[in-house]
């Protein structure tokens, strides 16, 4: 049978000050002591039912909410109270009471379990008022930095909206300049155009020139080999020797149809064979050419397949591991080579057989004086136009940089504004974390290998009421058989804007403790005393 | 995390995950691409061609020997014949001058089974008959052809050979010409000339006896073919179970229509539900059952199994004449098995019953009980692949106190070590574990870390340099150091085989060898079966080397003797004193004997969280108690509804451990809102309330073989309703299970067993009456568990955050009355874990209630052993209400004071008082 004394003795604590304990049963908060009345029968804090006040404490569960054992384990659902003097008075589970585990810095959990337990209620009382007192330090600094905060976003955003006001009147003189000169340029090119077209005229005309004495030059040249007697004439069957010039291309090069490309004659002098010449020439095959098959094309390298195999090994991401991360991003690397490759094939045989056809005719003339006049003009109204219109986008840029950054949620006074554009890293055993505020947090494993994405900016994510004491970075780079990566950014209040810690409690979601002045609050008036222990 | 991972193993999880979540069939053989098994398979009942040649026969007190002859191509056999303590028969067949010696099972049976006297009865030309023993038992011995018969009066028990299928593949010199494959080829054109030139003795060479591909793996077979089957006939048997591990139903179906339960240790990723694909353990042991009899048979072989059950069908071959008068009606149901093993020679133990009680006791006289588990891994286990570092396991420990959430074991996958070197910490993440462990502790709470088989090679590594310079590792098959792809990369795989390997591995938990580890600390072996990324069936090719022995003969060994090895270890540090915690993947028969299993690699799925009670009962039938799945599924994410579910039906089972896979999100118990904090909370907390019952249960377990949890027709073996129900379940005789495993559930249909008997609601104290089936309405906080009338459980109800800390707590006694107002009970209580009890520290008492008096009697008088326990508490259900209770112990008597509840029957008696290990009476008048 186990029972014990339901009590507190008055104790006289050392150590300055002598504080005495009110009586009442173990386990007991003050705040409930009016309920457990010495020789008056007890009533269940819930009213279920009435006992005999000897069964206070007695170690045996009578009420349903356990309010009957506040000093023994006996109830499932019962709470123990320690006064912890010297610290903060706690509840713990009655569970706790006499395990062997000491829970109450007063060691009054453990009086029956033979645990040894030491009295650190001093020692924590002490150590937690020097934390209060540095953190109201911090909180104090962080604040009045915070306000330094608070009045540079001010003046920022004032300045930034002075600025956006400039850019947009900027922007109005830019826009009036771009349509001035685009109206210059216009000016200028027409003039531009037409003498263009005018040479360029001149040049195909040349060229049709040289062709035609080319040409005829050929048929010269064809008409003295078609020529095998010498006589002046071509005859049916001199042309007949050359059975590429069977009309149907049926294999058999008849005198009928010979005779009709003579135009009905027998044979033909030069004069006529200049109209004969016309149907020929496409099919006619010079004699000292006959036996070398006619230049055909060489099939170019075959780069299409080549360019498949590339993009077979660029198997989808989402079919690798995410372990393979490194490797994969090695293959990327090579994949960029090859492609790099790719553009810097020469050029194809095609274009070389075109360069041949030009060299035919020669280059193009140089433009005449006037005409290249009259482009440098246009030129240079062509570049002034495109300076101008390349200020005015930067301009747009701006304005639309400016705008986002002062509609963007910095906090209730903008405190968070300083972050903006700002990075901070944090290098651990095996990795550098570098969180960029609202923009993006990543991931570089500290001995070479590439950057992972943890998530770009999503929202405040804070609870309601301190919503911007949590950032959420989403979307970063996909987790293998699960969701993209993403970060969140619990704000401490401290001095200093550092990234403390960061963690990946599950796969893939990782957790960031970032201090920056900007979540400090104004600190409340801090009390060397003990202003919430109710023992005294 | 993984990364460092090689090539290879990229690849095979590039095959393995990439797709879909189901296992990948085509990884694993079927019995078609496994050339022993088609072989053997072909075979089809009809007329043996083995016969006895009774003129061998020798007959001594003990064992009775016989020449068998195979007509075909006159090899012999020799059958040894024993009759051994306690209802057994064993039947050993090898052939009687093997070229070299076949592989005989070691180190599974606990010693050399004591024989019984055989006797003859009579003798002709036809056979002999031998008496097994006073229960009218006889074995016939039919001579032409070969078969036994075991018959007990006018019944015929068990048959072997009667379908004709024994096969015993003899070793024999090469013949085929691995060097001139042209000759070959020939042979192969033409077959009638081959048919010619095969002359008796000379068997046909077929395909894959000498070599055989699968995959991109070739298995070079040196010894060629070797294989051993023999089929079971079971007159009067509709029902049959055991041969796990399989995902699939509690009664084994016939296999006619697809391929035979396998038997092969793998590491099958994702696997899928209701099928007899082989998994990562093999209990070679199958139990039959009618309302009349059980029996077992245990064939002990630790190659790759294949086991083939028909029904009906088959089995209809010619009785022998001196069968003649049994009769033979074709309306007696028979279930026919067929067993067949890749190497070794035919042992089978036919265990005779006639109870299932009597089979379990036979098996364990076998292989040996349970291993006595410390009472706190009987508590809640906490794992997941992985906690991150130690700040993590002090968050995640905090975590269980704010929720007020009990739990005993915390858990580091394999991310704990240095680079997935076992017996090594994380330098970083890890970096003082005697301090994380020494936190811990404070709050009586353990760790386990993962130990797995598989060693990194890696020359700055001291366990890889001991192993590797002590030419402890396996061998390939052209005598090098075996080399795979596991966790670390490329790995060697200790020959855990060698009896000097295991001192030294056991060795390395010591103290001074083992980093870091302090007595919190215990182990997992994983990956044991053993896995091999890059090997066939991502397991160890067949042909590697164990010295003598090809990996073919000893494969499903590997994983008991990690466990073994790793169990010595952990008895070894505390000087023998401590029992040791070792919870395995692979498993055979006899793994019981060195701690806990649970069911691998399952998935947060609903149909995983039903197969969950089948596989741990299958594992149950066989030995193996302490069996667990993990709660959640490891793979995938379980919707809070299942998670919830999990943990209520884990909370029944006896390895109760939350684990989640490393992709998956997070799911501590306080996750998932303050509603199924509680949900779970409660859970938890019914489980440590019962914490007594299963520790006692264990302790019966250890004690005489009776598993902890049972299907319902092992205590209801006369009730076919109860024969293939695996929905439900009971803990030892007096706690009935039917856990909520419906998505959306609005009620359960629980059957509840026993005509005459009744069943309270352990939560209500509803009383409902056996025999029937149940509807219970259920919501999400219901758990349907019943007490049998006419037990007595010992409960504590002060629940505290771990089984340590409820030591000195004090119990309540929940007595529920059957309709002749008497129950029974029983508590053990010891020091919970050392091995103390074998010196009979402990106290066990039986608690009865007859009359109106409710008595503790000692059941050990010899055993001592104090606590200070006492009984706070007595419940009693179905009772009426007395005017006066009257406590009776040796310091005197006193009045006690109650409470009775009219409308349910339920008297609640107030403090009593007494110590638990007193004697004492409470009588209501």
């Amino acid at each position: 049978m186990v029972t014990f004394g339901h009590f507190v003795l008055p104790l006289l604590l050392l150590g300055g000050a002598i504080t005495v304990e009110v009586q009442r049963p173990r386990g007991v908060p003050l705040s409930k002591r009016q309920f457990y009345e010495e020789d008056k029968p007890f009533t269940c804090l819930d009213g279920s039912r009435t006992v005999a006040f000897d069964r206070v404490n007695d170690d045996y569960c009578d009420c349903p909410d356990g309010s009957d054992e506040p000093g023994t384990a006996a109830c499932p659902n019962g709470n123990f109270h320690c006064t912890n003097a010297g610290f903060r008075p706690a509840f713990i589970p009655s569970s706790r009471v006499n395990d062997g585990i000491c829970d109450c810095c007063d060691t009054t959990d453990e009086y029956n379990s033979g645990a040894d337990c030491q009295n650190t209620c001093r020692e924590m009382g002490r150590k937690e008022k020097e934390e209060l007192q540095k953190l109201a330090e911090i909180a104090e600094e962080g604040f009045l930095l915070k306000k330094q905060l608070i009045q540079e976003a001010k003046h920022g955003l004032e300045e930034k909206k002075t600025k956006l006001e400039e850019f947009q009147k900027n922007k109005k003189d830019l826009e009036a300049n771009v349509e001035t000169l685009r109206t210059v340029k216009e000016t200028a090119e027409q003039p531009e155009r037409e003498a263009k077209e005018r040479h360029l005229k001149a040049w195909e005309e040349q060229k049709a020139a040289i062709r035609l004495e080319k040409d005829r030059a050929r048929m010269v040249e064809v008409l003295v080999e078609l020529d095998d007697d010498a006589d002046g004439f071509v005859s049916v069957a001199e042309l007949q020797s050359h059975s590429e010039l069977d009309p149907d291309s049926d294999g058999s090069f008849t005198e009928a149809e010979a005779q009709g490309l003579l135009r009905g004659m027998d044979k033909v002098d030069a004069v006529v064979f200049e109209t004969v010449w016309n149907n020929i020439k496409e099919k006619y095959v010079s004699e000292s050419n006959a036996d070398i098959p006619p230049p055909g094309e060489t099939p170019p390298e075959e780069t299409p397949d080549i360019v498949s195999e590339n993009d077979s090994e660029n198997y989808p991401d989402e079919d690798i591991p995410e372990e393979e991360e490194d490797d994969d991003d090695e293959d990327d690397d090579e994949d960029d080579d090859m492609d790099d490759g790719d553009y810097k094939a020469p050029p194809t045989t095609r274009t070389d057989e075109k360069k041949k056809d030009d060299d035919d005719e020669g280059p193009m003339p140089p433009y005449d004086q006037e005409t290249q006049a009259l482009i440098d003009a246009a030129q240079k109204a062509r570049d002034e136009f495109n300076e101008a219109e390349k200020a005015l986008r930067e301009v747009e840029d701006q304005i639309r940089n400016l705008e986002k950054e002062i509609s963007f949620d910095f906090g209730p006074s903008s405190e968070f504004a300083y972050l903006y554009s700002q990075c901070y890293e944090l290098t651990t055993s095996e990795y550098v974390y570098r969180l960029c505020p609202f923009n993006k947090v990543s991931q570089k494993p500290k001995f070479g290998g590439s950057e992972t994405s943890l998530g770009t900016w999503g929202k405040w994510a804070g609870p309601e009421d301190n919503i911007h004491s949590v950032m959420k970075y989403e979307n970063g780079m996909g987790c293998w058989q699960g969701p993209s990566r993403s970060t969140t950014v619990k704000l401490t209040c401290g001095k200093e804007t550092v990234v403390t810690s960061t963690s990946e409690p599950s796969r893939c979601e990782y957790l960031m403790e970032f201090t920056s002045p900007a979540i400090c609050q104004e600190p409340a008036r801090f009390d060397s005393g003990h202003p919430d222990h109710e023992e005294l | 995390m993984l990364a460092g991972m090689g090539p290879v193993l990229l690849v095979w999880l590039a095959v393995c995950l990439g797709g879909t979540w189901a296992v990948d069939k085509g990884n694993f053989k079927t019995c078609e691409q496994s050339a022993f098994c088609k072989r053997q398979r072909a075979i089809k009942p009809g007329e043996s061609p083995y016969r006895a040649l009774l003129e061998t026969m020798e007959l001594t007190n003990t064992r009775l020997t016989l020449q068998l002859i195979n007509d075909n191509n006159k090899v012999r056999l020799l059958l040894e014949l024993y009759r051994l303590q306690g209802n057994i028969t064993r039947v050993k067949i090898n052939e009687l001058k093997p070229l070299k010696p076949r592989y005989e099972v070691p180190d599974v049976l606990i010693r050399e089974p004591p024989t019984e006297p055989l006797s003859l009865l009579s003798q002709d030309e036809n056979g002999v008959v031998l008496s097994l023993g006073p229960e009218s038992q006889r074995v016939i011995v039919s001579a032409r052809p070969f078969r036994l018969d075991i018959v007990e009066g006018r019944d015929v028990l068990m048959s072997l050979n009667s379908r004709g299928l024994l096969g015993f593949e003899h070793l024999r010199m090469r013949k085929d010409t691995q060097a001139d494959p042209e000759t070959d080829n020939k042979e192969g054109a033409d077959p009638a000339n081959q048919d010619e030139n095969t002359k008796e003795e000379e068997e046909k060479v077929e395909d894959g006896m000498w070599e055989e591909t699968f995959k991109s793996h070739t298995d070079s077979k040196p010894n060629g073919p070797s294989a051993v089957s023999l089929d079971f006939s079971l007159p009067g048997v509709e029902h049959v179970y055991g041969i796990p591990e399989h995902a699939d139903t509690l009664k084994l179906k016939t296999t006619d229509s697809g391929d035979p339960y396998r038997l092969y240790n793998l590491d099958v990723f994702q696997y899928e539900l209701y099928n007899p694909m082989a998994l990562y353990g093999a209990v070679p042991v199958m139990l039959a059952h009618n309302a009349q009899r059980t029996t077992g048979i245990f064939w002990l072989n630790a190659a790759e199994t294949w086991v083939d059950i028909s029904s009906n069908t088959a089995g209809k071959t010619v009785f022998g004449k001196m069968l003649d008068y049994v009769q033979g009606s074709s309306e007696t149901p028979q279930t026919d098995v067929r067993w067949i093993s890749e190497s070794g020679i035919i042992d089978v133990f036919l265990m005779l019953g006639p109870t299932p009680r009597e089979v379990f006791s036979q098996y364990a006289s076998l292989t040996g009980t349970q291993a006595f588990p410390p009472l706190a891994s009987l508590g809640y286990h906490q794992c997941r692949w992985n906690y991150n570092d130690q700040e993590d396991v002090r968050s995640v420990d905090a975590g269980f106190d704010e929720h007020d959430i009990p739990y005993d074991f915390i858990w580091l996958d394999i991310e704990h070590t240095d680079g997935k070197r076992y017996f090594t910490w994380d330098p970083h993440k890890f970096a003082s574990p005697k301090e994380m462990l020494q936190g811990l502790m404070d709050k009586k709470r353990k760790m386990v870390a993962i130990v797995d088989p598989h060693i990194k090679i890696d020359t700055n590594y001291k366990i890889h340099n001991e192993i590797s310079s002590r030419g402890f590792y396996v061998k390939n098959k052209d005598g090098g150091d075996y080399e795979g792809w596991c966790w670390p990369g490329s790995a060697g795989y200790p020959d855990f085989t060698r009896p000097d390997m295991r001192a030294w591995w056991a060795s390395q938990f010591a103290y001074d060898q083992y980093e870091g580890a302090m007595e919190n600390l215990y182990t997992w072996n994983d990956m044991n079966e053993p896995s091999v990324f890059n090997g066939p069936e991502v397991t160890m090719h067949k042909d590697a080397l164990h010295g003598a022995w090809e990996h073919r003969d000893v494969h499903n060994l590997y994983g008991i003797y990690v466990h073994m090895a790793t169990a010595q270890g952990l008895i070894e540090r505390s000087g023998g004193v401590e029992r040791p915690f070792v919870l395995t993947r692979a498993f055979f028969a006899g793994s019981q004997r060195y701690g806990a299993v649970w069911t691998g690699d399952n998935a947060a799925e609903w149909d995983h969280l039903k197969i969950s009670i089948p596989m741990c009962l299958s594992l149950s039938l066989v030995g193996i108690s302490f069996c667990g799945a993990d709660v959640g599924g490891f793979f995938k994410s379980p919707s809070t509804e299942l998670l919830v579910r999990w943990y209520q039906t884990g909370a029944y089972q006896p390895f109760f451990r939350a684990h989640a896979h490393l992709d998956t999100p997070r799911r501590e118990p306080w996750l998932f809102g303050p509603e199924n904090t509680a949900l779970i909370r409660e859970a938890v907390r019914q489980r440590y309330t019962f914490l007594p019952y299963w520790y006692q249960l264990f302790y019966l377990a250890y004690h005489t073989g009776e598993p902890v949890m049972r299907p319902l027709w092992v205590e209801y073996p006369q009730d076919p309703a109860t024969f293939a129900l695996d929905d439900e379940f009971l803990l030892g005789r007096d706690l009935l299970v039917h856990p909520v495993t419906e998505e959306g559930a609005r009620g359960v249909t629980a059957y509840l067993p026993g005509k005459d008997e009744v069943w309270f609601d352990i939560h209500t104290f509803q009383k409902h009456n056996g025999g029937q089936n149940l509807y219970i309405p259920v919501t999400m906080s219901s758990i349907p568990v019943f007490q049998r009338g006419g037990s007595i459980i010992p409960r504590k109800l002060r629940v505290r955050r771990s089984s340590a800390c409820m030591e000195d707590d004090p119990y309540t006694l929940y007595v529920a009355l059957n309709n002749q107002r008497t129950a029974e009970g029983e508590l053990y209580i010891d020091d919970g874990h050392t091995f103390n009890y074998e010196k009979k520290e402990f106290i066990h008492r039986r608690f009865s209630f007859s009359n109106n008096v409710l008595s503790s009697v000692n059941l050990e008088p010899g055993a001592q052993f104090t606590t200070k326990s006492w009984v706070e508490r007595i419940i009693i259900l179905g009772a009426s209400n007395p005017s006066t209770i009257t406590l009776r112990t040796a310091d005197g008597v006193n009045q006690l004071e109650f409470d009775f509840d009219a409308s349910m029957s339920v008297l609640t008696i107030r403090k009593p008082g007494m110590n638990a290990g007193a004697d004492w009476s409470v009588s209501l008048q």
